[in-house]
């Protein structure tokens, strides 16, 4: 089967664009194009739907086999079931009920700083993550329930505090349980014991004791730990001329640099993104990845809940060099290349009143630094400048001076000290680091997580040293979950127990500590970094005790099992969050920085990004997060390289508007002699004459899952400019790549999908601000159905969705969702229950853009359900379109029935058993689909039924907020609502009573019960139009 | 033009009609009765247990409560057979030496659990949580049989589907007062369904709603 692929002709599409009246919104270049193969992607749901065997079977081959399965079919329903046991406890801890979670507050980290979290164990197995509303990184619902509500009433073994979390913290559980980490010490490629390493260990460390530790190195990730900082602070006393060095490629380098121009000494920013009316971003994706994210993007949408009460609204202006989720949600985005957006800080610090020297802006982009600087001043102490860590630290250190000219620190920004332990230049460290090794003067070398041979900047050479020292009979030890890139190349490797199988401890974004305490004993015979160090010391200390004599040196004696006890319940250690400082910076010293910003060198600008979902390459085994479709292109299993059209154009490259996968060119990057090929893939709203690459792919020993997948970008990257560079060439090499995009998948045929205005438009006509199609109103054939109990219904606001894809995988843990391959996501195949889709609008070249989650609409009037052949799907009294597996025998029928395109079906043997490991991670409170079989959202039914029982047996009914869903709990801005529509009280009801309140495809009067609310922007009257 | 076939082909021509159609019947008949059958859904067979407990001398002769052992029937979805401590809570003091209870005791000092036989197994798709039967007045005996009378446990009902709807379409059919359901002794009255109906209500059970499939499958 040959498909003749046609390129897209983006001026064609330009002119479309150009050409449309009135809103005109779009999901992909394809879309727009408008293309044969794409009208027939609309036409069929799954246009690739023969089986796999349809090639080679016969019609009559085919028949023999069905009546032969058939009747074997029939048969093994008259045999007995196989004998099963039960194996209960010996003795059966008291809080422990077999058949009901409990759950325990721990941490997650990632970059060093922890977000807290609320694990589910299912009699001692983890199987779901959620937030801890008690910790500041993962905040819950308080500030979203009105006041006139009654308390949540919590039944029993439900989570008191469900907190927002992250699609990492989300995925981190996968982790666990991968069949791929490792299991055992591996010595020079040859499996070893734990006795084995310590023996070793004892006489690297007797040699090094005689020389005062001159020959011993130790390397780290970003530590924010007490307790491991008092294990390392203790080995550096004992072992006085060993070094602890840290390194992790997505550091905070420019950040700490840019306080300590600023004010002399390192320190953390925090935001208070709830109090800023005005907010502007020079490049910082601040709702999306970084420790803080989660808690911004609440403070965020706390300002952003628009109701029929609301009269204003904060204001967020972005200037990016690469469309990213925080981009996405902006009133005005601009993009500019890397440079531009340092040259548009100094511009605007000139504006709102510091002595610099602006360099000069083309005519449109200095109008927006003079209206966005008069914005701000009309918001003094009530606006915030924020600047991410791709920028250089002079322009860090030009935004917190901005910040002080603007009133704001104190206000919306306050600075406590570093939240890590070591607050020093990462890439310095490396840079010493192998120094040393190509010196000859390392003679043990403990790396303790990381991957450095794979992530250290590519000029340092990291990976040949690391082998030459090896080699040389230095005694390198690798401690990590997989045998990586740089465990091939160290004498030892050293299987590291996974955050929930260890104790530990960490800080948050504001210096808040929490206990890390594990779930579960570790799977294989695995150590942590806390137990490595300890035995270094020569002692052999388990987790537990570690941290907690640490923790406990520290506090009274007479009361420290109690605190104990309460830190390890809540998951803070209460008092520990860093005092605010009072702090003013030294306009001096930012100048003198500023003026040695250093001008970028001619041709193409290049930013180096880590990946929106794999990050610096440590989650590339992780299936879920490769499948998850990253934030505005909606890849999965790769990365590319962003291009804008226009340069696209340029230099003549393309994208095919092929089927469901995308055919794109291949480029070569060439960049001081390095030379990476990639595929391209045109982004809208990609400033022009800049390309974007992502770290974390084109790793080799990652695992089944995330080994050669991609290209890696590490070979672009220097130690004197991690981020941003300019000078790079790309040539176009002639090959072609698929990729695998879910962004025209499950399309709904461009119909009237999202509804989008300005705050003004709302106070003016809040009634007309969504066209009506008098739902509810219209007759329908179908008979009304009674019922006196509850209504579920969901509302998603799609104002507050900032596409974090949090709900996805929330979605995908909870309801054991199988991932499927970049293969089977190519021909249309993912599985997620809710996706996400992206919308645009306006111009090709920096559209607006909307997010809009669609799970299933749980219609009243569900067309899915007549077409049934076998009543597989029907509905409850409660409202539900109920998905029976038990009765579903595939035919589809429901899937093409459906206007929203919702169901998914496992074409194959998706959720395979013959890892018994992933087994573990099942959700045992839902089914797990095989073959053959249709599945589509539930509205959580497991979770429902649960309150609903507990709710019966105390005699009293559900009460609002006790039925929260997966993606719910996971939302950072809670923009999905869920709840009772007949309860006027419930917030689900006041959402659907909202003014801006609309369904997808109401004129069909399927009746939807999720629903949604419209997008109210607040764009500055003086930009519209833009 | 001679005939083709004999005459004795119309015979065997009806013969192989009414034959074919028999067998049609009967093997529908024999399928779906050999699956309701005891043979399949093992109602009534004794499953052998590594220790062979007695339901009747503990729970008749002697008198001990269901909830003494299956102590997370109120709280849970499971019933939870008992940890070993429980069992050795007497066995430490009585029939300390009978060898009988060997597994129990070197589960109690090696701390390694007995693996008990299922009796009562559910397919993976369904969702049954004892709590709530127990709490809206379903007695024990009502699925599992006359447990006080069995000296090895043995499965009463047959855990189909269609004998659980029995149930969810009728509750009144077998529910009782709550005081009543770890009561194995207890009788239906006379006027059962007039006494149904009246604690169906009373309960605050939402008869519609139990034929959900939502309420067992999800």
């Amino acid at each position: 089967m040959k498909r003749k692929h046609q390129s897209l002709n983006l001026d064609e599409i330009r002119e479309r664009l150009a050409g449309a009246r009135g809103r005109n919104y779009w999901r992909s270049l394809e879309e727009v194009a408008d293309s044969e193969e794409f009208r027939q992607i609309l036409e069929k749901e799954f246009p690739l739907q023969s089986s796999p065997l349809g090639a080679f079977l016969h019609r009559r081959q085919f028949l023999k086999l069905m009546g032969a399965s058939l009747a074997l079919a029939g048969l093994t329903s008259c045999r007995p079931l196989p004998q099963r046991k039960i194996v209960p406890q010996v003795q059966q801890p008291e809080e422990v009920i077999p058949g009901k979670p409990l759950y325990y507050a721990s941490a997650f980290t990632l970059g060093g700083f922890a977000r807290g979290i609320l694990v589910e164990s299912h009699e001692g197995r983890p199987t779901k993550i959620e937030g801890n509303a008690r910790h500041p990184a993962s905040p819950g619902r308080q500030g979203v329930r009105p006041l006139n509500q009654p308390a949540r009433i919590h039944p029993d073994g439900t989570p008191e505090h469900l907190g927002a979390t992250d699609a990492f913290t989300q995925a981190s559980i996968l982790t666990l349980y991968d069949p791929d980490r490792s299991q055992s010490p591996v010595q020079q490629n040859r499996v070893a014991s734990w006795q084995d390493f310590n023996t070793a260990l004892a006489a690297a460390m007797a040699k090094q004791a005689a020389a005062r530790g001159a020959g011993l190195r130790i390397l780290t990730e970003t530590v924010t730990s007490p307790t491991l900082a008092a294990l390392l602070e203790e080995l550096l006393r004992k072992y006085p001329q060993a070094r602890w060095y840290q390194y992790e490629p997505v550091n905070r380098d420019h950040s700490l640099e840019g306080t300590r121009i600023a004010f002399g000494e390192p320190m953390q920013a925090i935001y208070r993104i709830d109090r800023a009316d005005v907010i502007l971003s020079l490049d910082a994706n601040f709702l999306h990845g970084d420790g803080a994210s989660v808690r911004y993007a609440h403070d965020y949408s706390t300002r952003r809940r628009v109701s029929r009460d609301t009269r204003s609204m904060n204001r967020l202006y972005v200037v990016e060099s690469t469309p990213t989720v925080t981009g996405s949600v902006a009133d005005h985005r601009l993009p500019l290349r890397p440079s531009q957006v340092s040259a548009f800080a100094q511009a605007l610090a000139k504006a709102v009143g510091l002595p610099v020297s602006a360099p000069s802006l083309p005519a449109e982009v200095q109008r927006w630094v003079d209206v966005v600087a008069r914005d701000l001043q009309a918001h003094r102490g009530r606006c915030l400048v924020l600047v991410g860590e791709s920028q250089p630290p002079a322009v860090h250190a030009l935004v917190h001076a901005m910040n002080d000219a603007l009133g704001n620190i104190g206000q919306t920004v306050v600075y406590t000290a570093p939240v890590e332990v070591k607050p020093v230049s990462q890439t310095e460290e490396i840079r010493r680091l192998a120094q040393e090794m190509a010196s000859g003067t390392v003679e043990a070398l403990v790396i303790l997580g990381g991957n450095p041979a794979y992530n250290a900047p590519a000029d340092l050479e990291f990976a040949r040293l690391l082998k030459e020292t090896t080699q040389r009979g230095a005694f390198t030890v690798h401690l990590s979950m997989y045998e990586d890139e740089t465990s091939a190349l160290c004498e030892w490797h050293l299987p590291e127990s996974h955050y929930l199988e260890t104790w530990g401890d960490a800080r948050a974004y504001d210096g808040t500590v929490s206990i890390i305490q594990p779930l579960i004993e570790p799977l294989y015979p695995s150590r942590s970094s806390y137990e490595i160090v300890d035995a270094m010391l020569g002692r052999q200390r388990s987790g537990y005790d570690i941290v907690r004599s640490y923790w406990q040196g520290r506090s009274g004696h007479t009361t420290f099992d109690k605190s104990w006890r309460k830190w390890l319940h809540d998951g803070v250690v209460a008092g520990s969050t860093l005092p605010v400082k009072m702090v003013k910076p030294r306009l001096t010293s930012v100048l003198e920085a500023v003026q040695k910003i250093s001008p970028v060198p001619e041709g193409l600008e290049m930013t180096i990004l880590p990946d929106p979902n794999i990050w610096d390459g440590r989650f590339a085994n992780n299936g879920w997060l490769q499948e998850l479709p990253k934030p505005l292109s909606l890849l999965t299993w790769d990365n590319a390289v962003y291009i804008s059209p226009a340069t696209a154009q340029r230099l003549g490259l393309s994208m095919d508007t092929g089927g469901l996968a995308n055919m794109v060119d291949m480029v070569e990057i060439r960049y001081r002699g390095a030379k990476v090929r990639a595929p391209i893939w045109i982004m809208p709203g990609q400033p022009d004459d800049c390309i974007t690459v992502f770290l974390g792919y084109g790793r080799q020993r990652a695992g089944k899952v995330g080994t050669d997948l991609g290209y890696n970008a590490y070979a672009l990257r220097y130690s004197d400019s991690l981020w941003t560079v300019g000078g790079v060439t790309l040539a176009k090499t002639g090959e072609r790549y698929s990729l695998a995009s879910t962004q025209q998948h499950h399309s709904m045929e461009g119909r009237d999908l999202i509804h989008a205005g300005t705050l003004q438009q709302f106070l003016r006509d809040p009634d007309h601000f969504v066209p009506k199609h008098g739902a509810g109103e219209l007759p329908s054939l179908y008979p009304e159905h009674q019922w006196d109990g509850h209504k579920w219904a969901m509302v998603i606001d799609t104002s507050l969705c900032i596409g974090c894809n949090a709900c996805v995988v929330a979605c995908q843990a909870e309801n054991n969702i199988p991932i499927v391959g970049k293969q089977q996501v190519a021909i249309g195949r993912e599985m997620h229950w809710l996706r996400v889709d992206r919308y645009y609008e306006g111009g090709l070249d920096n559209p607006r853009t909307y997010h809009q989650p669609v799970p299933c609409m749980h219609c009243e009037k569900a067309p899915c359900e007549p077409v049934c052949p076998v009543g597989a799907t029907v509905h409850s009294h409660e409202g539900l379109n109920q998905m029976v597996y038990n009765r579903c025998v595939g035919t589809r029928y429901c899937s093409n029935n459906c206007p929203y395109k919702v169901r998914r079906f496992n074409f194959l043997k998706y959720n395979d058993p013959k890892e018994p490991v992933l087994q573990l991670l099942n959700n045992p409170d839902v089914t797990v689909r095989g073959r053959g079989v249709m599945e589509k959202c539930t509205y959580c039914v497991q979770r429902i039924n649960a309150a609903r029982i507990e709710a019966k047996k105390l005699g009293r009914e559900v009460q609002d907020g006790e039925v929260v869903t997966a993606c719910q709990a996971a939302c950072p801005t809670h923009a999905i609502i869920f709840g009772d529509m007949s309860d006027e009280r419930s917030l689900v009801a006041q959402a659907k009573a909202q003014p801006h309140h609309y369904g997808l495809l109401e004129e069909l009067n399927v009746r939807p019960r999720t629903t949604y609310l419209a997008t109210v922007r607040n764009p500055n009257p003086e930009l519209e139009g833009d | 033009m001679p005939q083709v076939f004999h005459r004795s082909s119309n015979t065997l021509a009806r013969l192989s009609i009414v034959t074919g159609a028999a067998l049609l019947v009967s093997s529908v008949l024999i399928g779906s009765n050999l699956s309701r059958s005891p043979y399949v859904t093992q109602v009534g067979a004794p499953v052998d247990q590594p220790v062979p407990f007695s339901h009747k001398h503990h729970v008749k002769e002697l008198g001990i409560d269901c909830r003494y052992c299956h102590s997370t029937v109120e709280k849970s979805a499971v019933a939870s057979v008992p940890p070993t401590h429980t069992c050795m809570s007497c066995h430490s003091q009585v029939w300390t030496n009978s060898p009988l209870l060997e597994p129990i005791r070197q589960s109690y000092l090696n701390g390694t659990p007995v693996k008990w036989n299922k009796v009562y197994d559910l397919p993976d798709f369904v969702y049954f949580n004892h709590s709530i039967h127990v709490q809206k007045g379903i007695g024990c005996d009502t699925c599992h049989g006359p447990v006080h009378e069995m000296n090895i446990t043995y499965k009463a009902q047959p855990l189909s589907m269609a004998w659980c709807l029995d149930c969810h379409r009728q509750p009144e059919k077998y529910i009782r007062p709550k005081e009543e359901v770890y009561n194995y002794e207890y009788k239906q009255p006379k006027n059962q369904l007039e006494l149904g109906e009246k604690l169906v209500k009373e309960y605050g059970i939402r008869k519609e709603q139990l034929t959900d499939c939502a309420i067992c499958h999800r």
